[in-house]
């Protein structure tokens, strides 16, 4: 039982804020992924769960219980470090049993669980090994099954694939998901890569200049973006962004077509819309075709549209090539409208 | 033209020539410099006290050990050695505690006044000894520090500590600051994950700056001079009996006090090349 609470928690560097007033939930077993480009305070904030970090003000509750006076040791958490930690003088079975020893327990139970995580990991076959005779993907396996080892309640996890290759993080990924949902522990996980977060969460929580701007299941944060900025960061491409005018009330003037919108008191909204989330027709979005980018089963378009830059998934069946005209119709249902100001979605 | 080209070419030959003699006769040089007097004074505590005097040398050492035998006979000598070790071991474990706690503050915390300290530390050094030397010896004398091998090594210690400082500051900022954080989520408290995670790391580079604190106390002879007299240490016993001495003791003498600083130093320069912040691994 370790839910997290995050009450109005903020740090700041010297004249720095890192984060401003955070308050998050993440329920008993959650995956949470914290997402966020480098330097919005997601690492801060994983930190501060942690108790490497002290907070300027706000509280960290972990199972019921408030730990942001405690030291690293007596919160119930464990850590994988993004450049691992593994420590070079020990081997790896004295790595995945240095927490156990710290914690004074048999000898007999000591094995249990080193030789049970290590099997978990795959990492049998080198217990007997130092750090600087594995490779980067065995340190990482190394670093995972010494925090499993500890049975924490909590396991906090640094951009823990970000050294790794793209192929070596795809297997790892995969293998981390099935391993920590059968550890049952509540999982913070921080990320800069959203396809990571995406295949990883339960729950993601975008993060830009010290805030949390969405906290959301991965669909409904790529759906239904509360903001502007989870638009344009998730998504990949990113969603598409085109100036509306109101004409009426409820219709909206966007690029030389009249749509249905929010009926809202403002007088421009910015119009979004996935690049998957179109068709080619007639009646829509008057496109000129710039770059053409087959990508297998569909096709990456590129064009303008008003003179902005405005991109396209289709179906590659369709004949297009650069230089055509198109006429691209947005799916209502998957139409969002943002404030031009604030960003928030409207 | 082509006898121009070629005598263009000649003279770049020539020039690189010349420029790798200079190279080679500057090697050459910088190792006589070192390494002749080494010689010499190896050959002549090698030999009989009488070879010492005489004239001609062979330039051999005939591997007698009348020198050193009359050196060790020679009335004060152990008790001065043995001083010497002293001083030297307690400059060692003083330095080192100081200069252990001072490096790690300066690798690991942020604090007020951090660079300037880091300066003040290197300007030690900075202070001649001589000038320090008559209000340091009248405070002894009141404190009755004075002629004490404890109050000496309290000298040497200020001497060895900004090197000790320098390197072990190098040490533990080449161990990254995660292997200690990983072990305080993993149960340790500060201590522990010193102990057990930072010390076993840094330990061959702390032993090599303790090495060279011993040595530091074990040459320095004029701080030794002023400050002792029953207690003298080998190189202000040597250095006190030079005019009344032969010149085999001295000999012998001086490579007693070479010897064991170019083993130690020799023995831990890849550590001492770190501190001046080339790669140590």
């Amino acid at each position: 039982m370790a839910e997290i609470v995050i009450k109005n928690v903020a740090k700041s560097f010297g004249g720095f804020q890192a984060l401003h007033s955070i308050d998050l939930t993440i329920a008993d077993q959650e995956f949470m992924v914290l997402l966020g480009a480098s330097g919005c305070g997601k690492t801060t904030l994983l930190r501060i769960i942690a108790g490497l970090e002290t907070p300027t003000q706000g509280e960290v509750w972990i199972g019921g219980r408030r730990v942001d006076g405690l030291p690293p040791r007596e919160r119930g958490i464990a850590m994988v470090f993004q450049n691992y930690a593994v420590f070079p003088h020990l081997t790896v079975f004295e790595n995945i049993a240095f927490g156990l020893r710290m914690k004074k327990l048999p000898q007999a139970e000591i094995d249990r669980r080193v030789h049970r995580t290590a099997e978990l990991m795959h990492i049998e076959q080198l217990l007997k090994r130092y750090s600087g005779q594995l490779s980067g993907g065995q340190r990482q396996r190394v670093a995972v099954a010494r925090a499993l080892a500890m049975e924490p309640d909590v396991i906090l996890m640094d951009e823990p694939l970000s050294n790794l290759d793209a192929l070596l993080r795809l297997e790892m990924r995969a293998e981390l998901k099935g391993v920590l949902a059968e550890s049952k522990t509540t999982t913070i996980y921080v990320t800069h890569d959203q396809v990571e977060a995406m295949s990883l969460a339960d729950r993601i929580s975008v993060m830009n200049a010290g805030r949390i701007v969405q906290a959301a299941s991965p669909v409904e944060v790529y759906r239904n973006p509360a903001a502007r900025f989870v638009g344009s960061f998730i998504g990949s491409p990113p969603m598409n962004f085109i100036p509306a005018v109101k004409v009426a009330d409820g219709k909206w003037r966007v690029a030389g077509i009249t749509l249905d919108g929010p009926q809202t008191p403002q007088e421009k909204l910015e119009f979004a819309i996935r690049p998957e989330d179109v068709e080619v027709g007639s009646g829509g979005l008057a496109a000129t075709v710039r770059v053409v980018e087959p990508l297998g089963a569909h096709a990456l378009l590129t064009c303008e549209v008003e003179g902005a830059l405005f991109r396209a998934v289709v179906d590659s069946d369709i004949p297009v090539s650069p230089g055509d005209a198109l006429s691209l119709v947005p799916k209502s249902d998957r139409v969002r409208w943002f404030d031009v100001e604030s960003g928030a979605a409207v | 033209m082509t006898a121009i080209a070629e005598t263009d070419a000649a003279r770049k030959v020539e020039v690189r020539s010349a420029g790798r003699f200079l190279f080679i006769a500057a090697i050459v040089l910088l190792c006589a410099w070192v390494l002749v007097p080494i010689y010499l004074l190896f050959v002549n505590t090698l030999s009989s006290p009488q070879e010492v005097t005489g004239f001609p040398k062979t330039g051999i050492p005939s591997f007698d050990f009348g020198s050193i035998q009359f050196f060790v006979n020679f009335a004060g000598v152990l008790w001065a050695l043995w001083n010497s070790v002293l001083v030297a071991v307690l400059t060692m474990i003083l330095s080192i505690v100081i200069g252990a706690a001072a490096g790690y503050a300066l690798s690991r915390f942020e604090f007020p006044g951090k660079g300037t300290f880091r300066m003040l530390v290197v300007m030690t050094r900075a202070f001649p000894l001589p000038l320090l030397a008559l209000p340091l010896a009248v405070l002894f004398i009141r404190t009755g520090l004075d002629d004490t091998a404890l109050g000496l090594a309290i000298v040497h210690t200020v001497l060895a500590l900004p090197f000790a400082v320098l390197i072990t500051f190098s040490l533990f900022s080449g161990i990254p600051i995660e292997l200690e954080e990983a072990a305080w989520t993993l149960g340790c408290n500060r201590w522990q994950a010193f102990r057990k995670v930072v010390l076993p790391l840094v330990l061959p580079g702390i032993v090599a700056s303790a090495v060279f604190a011993f040595t530091i106390s074990w040459n320095e002879v004029f701080a030794a001079a002023v400050l002792t007299i029953q207690n003298r240490t080998l190189p202000a016993f040597l250095v006190q009996s030079l005019n009344v001495s032969p010149l085999h003791l001295k000999f012998a003498g001086g490579a007693a006090l070479v010897i064991p600083a170019l083993i130690f130093i020799f023995a831990v320069r890849k550590y001492l090349f770190a501190m001046w912040g080339i790669a140590n691994r």
